[in-house]
Parts: structure tokens; sequence; C-alpha cells
């Protein structure tokens, strides 16, 4: 088992409770970089470090944090722990289990960042880590880790853990700065980016719950030792949230870089495919990337190879089908997920997600048309690239992909009115509903 | 009724965040828990409180799912029909929660109880398939255990009522600050 870093201590019992985390040195990574280093030191630092965003998008953290525009607004940090990215559940449970390290990665944060005022912005649904992280805030409020001379410095700062109440589109950092405003969760157009205008118009750092959490430990043992996991561009561990048709679906910490082989099929991780199937796809970062097919098992898992391969890494949400899967129903059943969250501010979103489950949906039911196929890449084309944030492009990630992968599976749907493949195979009677069930849409 | 403590602390939410407004959300809850759904009554008061219009409030109360804008059940059953648990046949332990509480999903039952709604990936994905009973996780279930856990919903509901009490906040209502 490799070196872990960010579930090290995670299963230690107590470990969401202060006193726990300081017996296993929490909080002294605080310490350590409030008496040893300047803030644009710990920028620095984290540049070094390589780390990169474990949100989506992969950005450089140390990068991000050095756009903040300098002028005499106040700068605010949020953190993005609205998870709800289908095939992602590491954030959850960072909350749940190691509230105080998020804490700790949080404050420290805003002291590199120069920020006076720092939210947590969890999602809504996940009701025990929301309380967690507000329990271990209190808790850093009562120990002088938070508020006023934070540990006998001059430096102040206010954490406020905000919830949301049901909405995907607000883990989009600007629509997750709308909803923090007291607004309806619709995204900003940019530039400007929060950097310069943000939150309550301040320059703003917004960071994922995961990549927060990685901080105290790159304070407490240095840019150099985290850049030495991982390859040489995609630096450090990451949590890959494993689900699907694996016999031991869960989160694993791995250095970037191990192969997706290694992830699914080792005994100590994935343990294979249930029953010995053969594997039919992947989706490497969550439904919003793209789907790889099974010759694609070899990746590494980091930003260049998964890119290489034709898809992203994403938020490390691998999700695993099998060969008895049909594509066309997954297809559809990650797109109506897209038409219930998109937002509605613009249109090619909000319509374009609408028709596509509907075409799905009917080519899925036996109803499909000939021509259905190229609607479907020509509505994602028409998406693609030309809604008001990444939403409308994550809509069709799946269905291009699927598409270009598995045009048969398709086509025999149009032809046959039903799947070519599993329990869908035979037309499904009323009676079966296991055969149901597995071809979706039992409605 | 929105209690007067209820009004003070969503009072006190307004002046802890830099600007007001921000609190619309978490006073949503506070008067959510008031009154288990979102009243007009309900607006009026996040709008006294935080200092906006009515129509304000309720334009973020409707884009929002968690703010209910009708009375739900004593138990709010949601259940994870998003691709991971799709995969792991969310679909007939959905078929398999109508069939016994009797009710379509997105309806409630007549006696007030049961709710039962579909929702959007949960985030716990690798114990799918799963749901959520008033906003608490149940991981890893197979129909045998989703009736085990209704058997249980059941013998609670109605020591509460035998009790002849309210049920506890807890019970009725969904999880709120």
């Amino acid at each position: 088992m490799p070196e872990l870093i960010i579930t090290k201590n995670i299963d230690i019992p107590g470990i969401d409770t202060l006193a726990v985390y300081r017996e296993h040195g929490g909080y002294q990574a605080l310490e350590k970089a409030l008496n040893q280093y300047q803030p644009d030191e710990l920028v620095e630092m984290v540049k070094q470090s390589g780390l990169r965003g474990r949100g989506g998008a992969g950005f450089p953290t140390g990068m991000k944090w050095s756009f903040l525009a300098k002028n005499d607004k106040p700068r605010y940090l949020c953190c993005n722990a609205d998870e709800s990215e289908p095939g992602t559940f590491k954030d959850r449970m960072l909350m749940e289990k190691n509230p105080h390290m998020l804490v700790e990665g949080v404050i420290i944060t805003s002291y590199a960042c120069r920020v006076s005022t720092a939210f947590i912005y969890v999602r809504g649904e996940l009701a025990l880590a929301g309380r967690q992280v507000e329990r271990a805030v209190q808790e850093a409020y009562d120990a002088g880790l938070i508020g006023k001379n934070i540990l006998g410095s001059d430096y102040s700062l206010e954490v406020i853990v905000h919830r949301g109440a049901g909405a995907y589109i607000c883990g989009e950092e600007s629509a997750l700065m709308e909803s923090l405003e007291g607004r309806r969760g619709y995204p900003r157009l940019k530039p400007p980016f929060p950097a310069v205008i943000g939150l309550y118009g301040g320059p703003t750092v917004i960071n994922n719950c995961e990549t927060l959490s990685t901080i105290p430990a790159i304070v407490e043992n240095g840019a150099e030792w985290y850049a030495g996991f991982g390859t040489e561009k995609s630096k450090g561990t990451r949590i890959f949230c494993l689900s699907g048709h694996v016999n031991k679906p869960g989160n694993y910490e791995l250095p970037l870089g191990t192969p997706l082989r290694t992830l699914i099929y080792d005994e100590q991780y994935g343990g294979g495919i249930p029953g010995n199937k053969n594997l039919k796809a992947i989706i490497p970062g969550g439904s919003s990337t793209f789907i790889l097919g099974p010759d694609k098992v070899d990746t590494t898992l980091d930003f260049e190879a998964i890119a290489a391969a034709g898809s992203m890494l994403g938020s490390g949400g691998v999700i695993v089908l099998d060969e008895d899967t049909c594509i066309v129903g997954a297809i559809l059943r990650m797109t109506e997920f897209y038409r219930d969250e998109s937002c509605g501010k613009c249109t090619p979103c909000r319509e374009g997600t609408y028709w596509m489950t509907e075409i799905l949906e009917r080519l899925e039911h036996g109803h499909g048309r000939e021509k259905d196929v190229d609607l479907l890449m020509d509505i994602c084309d028409n998406i693609s690239g030309k809604s008001f944030c990444p939403l409308g492009d994550a809509a069709t990630s799946s269905i291009t992909s699927g598409i270009k992968l598995f045009r048969e599976e398709f086509e025999y749907h149009v032809k046959h009115g039903h799947c070519m493949v599993g329990a869908g195979r035979t037309v499904p009677d009323t009676e079966s509903v296991q055969g149901a069930s597995l071809h979706a849409g039992a409605r | 009724m929105i209690s007067e403590q209820a009004k003070q602390r969503m009072r006190n939410l307004a002046a802890r965040y830099p600007v007001a407004r921000s609190a619309v959300m978490p006073a949503l809850y506070i008067v959510q828990q008031e009154e288990g759904y979102i009243t007009q009554e309900g607006l009026q008061a996040v709008a006294d409180a935080i200092g906006m219009t009515v129509d304000d409030v309720e334009s973020v109360a409707t884009f929002y799912t968690m703010y209910h804008q009708q009375q739900p059940g004593k138990r709010v059953i949601k259940v994870c029909t998003s691709i991971s648990c799709y995969l792991r046949n969310c679909d007939k332990l959905v078929e398999h929660l109508e069939q016994r509480l009797g009710i379509k999903r997105g309806e409630t039952t007549p006696d007030g109880n049961y709710t039962l709604l579909t929702t959007e990936c949960l985030a716990s994905c690798g114990t799918a398939p799963v749901l959520q009973v008033n906003n608490e996780f149940v991981e890893n279930l197979t129909l045998e255990t989703a009736d085990a856990l209704l058997d249980k919903l059941d013998r609670e509901l109605k020591a509460g009522q035998a009790r002849g009490t309210a049920p506890t906040e807890a019970e009725a209502r969904p999880y709120v600050r």
C-alpha cells in the first residue's frame, strides 16, 4: 500500500474531535505557517508542491492564489464542499470523518491569501458532514484557532459554515458565490474571474474541500516532499472514488499516475468486476467526463494521460460499467441528471438537456428514429461551448463519447426497439422487474 | 406560527454575514423547521428579518429543492437514482418502496407519514444503492434491508402516535441547523 497523505489518519477513532486531531499532530501546520512563513511564502510553497485542484478542473492551486487582485477590497475564501458530481463521494467522507483537517486547511489558506472571512459551503443533503464541519469550526473558535489573533499572532479570521439547499449548479464557482450572496444559483459570466471580482465584489479564492484538506500536510512536510508523489506533471496523491460494477467500491487514495487497471482490478482496491464479467466502459472523473472504452484500462490516472486518452480526471469519480450495461440506458440516466440540474439561465443548456433526454428516452424505449443519433450529436454541438457555464458542456460528454464508442448499440435500439446487451437484450416484459430495472426507465 | 426565538435567530444570522442578504438560505431553513415547509408566513418572516421583499425571498426558496413547497410526510425518503446507484439497481428499490408504501415517487401517503422522493447523486456511490430518511443516510440497501428499515420506521411512527405526542423535531423535520 503506497503512503497515504489525505486519508492517513481518517480511521483513527475520535479524529473528528479537536483533542484527538491535535494528538496526531493537528494544527501544528497552522502554527508553523503563522510563525515561520509570510503569506506570500506559503503561496510559493503550494506552487512548488505542484498541487492541482481536486474539484474537477485541476487548476494549479498556488497559481490560483497568486492571481488574487491586489486592491483594498476585502478578500474572501470559499471552500467548495458542495460535492454532487455523480460518482464522487470523497469530500463527504473527509468532512464526516476528519473535519479538522479541512478547517486547518481553510485557516492556513486564508492566511496565505490574506483573507479575513472564509466560507465553507457544504452541500445541503450532506447533513452529517455539515454538522461535523460546524462542530469542528466551533471547537476551533473555542481553542483560539479561529477568531481574533490566532495563536497569539496578529492574524484574525472569521469562518462561516454555509449550507446549500439542493442545487448541483452551486458547485460551479460563480453560482456558488451567487448562492452565498443569497440569490438563486445562476452562474456569472467570466471574466471577470473570482480572483479579481468575486464574492461581494472582492477578490475571492475558491478551492475544493479535498484541495484544502491537503494543505496542512504540504505545510507540515514541505513542497518537495509532496511533489515526490505522483508523476512529473501531476503531483501528489488524490482520492479516487470507485463505484459501479466493481467488487469493492469505495474511496482509495493513490498517487497520481496509478494505472486504472490497478484501481479497478487490484485486490487492495476494486477487486475486479462482479461475476468476472468483462469491462465495457470507464467514466474516469465523474459523469461530466468523456466515457473511455475498455482498451484504455492501462491508462494511468494523471491529468495528462487521461487527457491523452480522450477524457478528464475531473473530480476523481471513477465509474465502472460491465459488459451487460445498456449504454443507451446509462447515458439516458446521466442526461436526466443534467436536465434536472440545469439552472435554466441559458437557452442552449436549458432546452438542449431537455431535448436530449426526450430523444434518449424514445431510443431507450424502442420509439427511436433513424436520424436520432445524428440529431443527438447535433444538439450536443449546439450546447457544448455555447452555454454559460461548464454544466452544458458536461451534459454532452457522455453522449458524444458514448455514440463514438458504441454507435452500433444506439442503432440497434432504433432497429430492434431494445438493447443488444444484458438483461434488456430481450424485450422486457412487465413481470420482469429485474430486466426493467437494469434497463432503466421503469416509469 | 413563526416563534419570536426563530425571528431572533434569523436577525442574528443577518448580522453574522458581511451582507444581510446572505442569511436568506439559513433563514429559510429556520422557518421550514418551524412550520414543516415554506409557508407564506415563513416567507414574510424571512423578508422582515433580512430586509428583502417577499417575492425576492420566494425566488430563492423556489430555486433550491430542499425547501419544501408543501407539507411533507413525517419521514421523507429520498432514493438516489443517479448513475452509480442505477448501475446497482436503484430502480428496483424505488419500485419496491412504491409498492410497499402504496404511493408513487413524488407523493405522500394519505396518513401523512411518508413522502417518497427520487433524488440526484447523494455522494454515496461507493455504498450504492442508497437512500436518506430525513437527510440521514441508509447505505448498501437490498430489498430485505429496505423492508426492515420501513418496519422500523413504522414502529417508530406508531409509538409516537400511541404516546399521543407530536413527533419530536428530529422525527418530524428534515435537517436544519
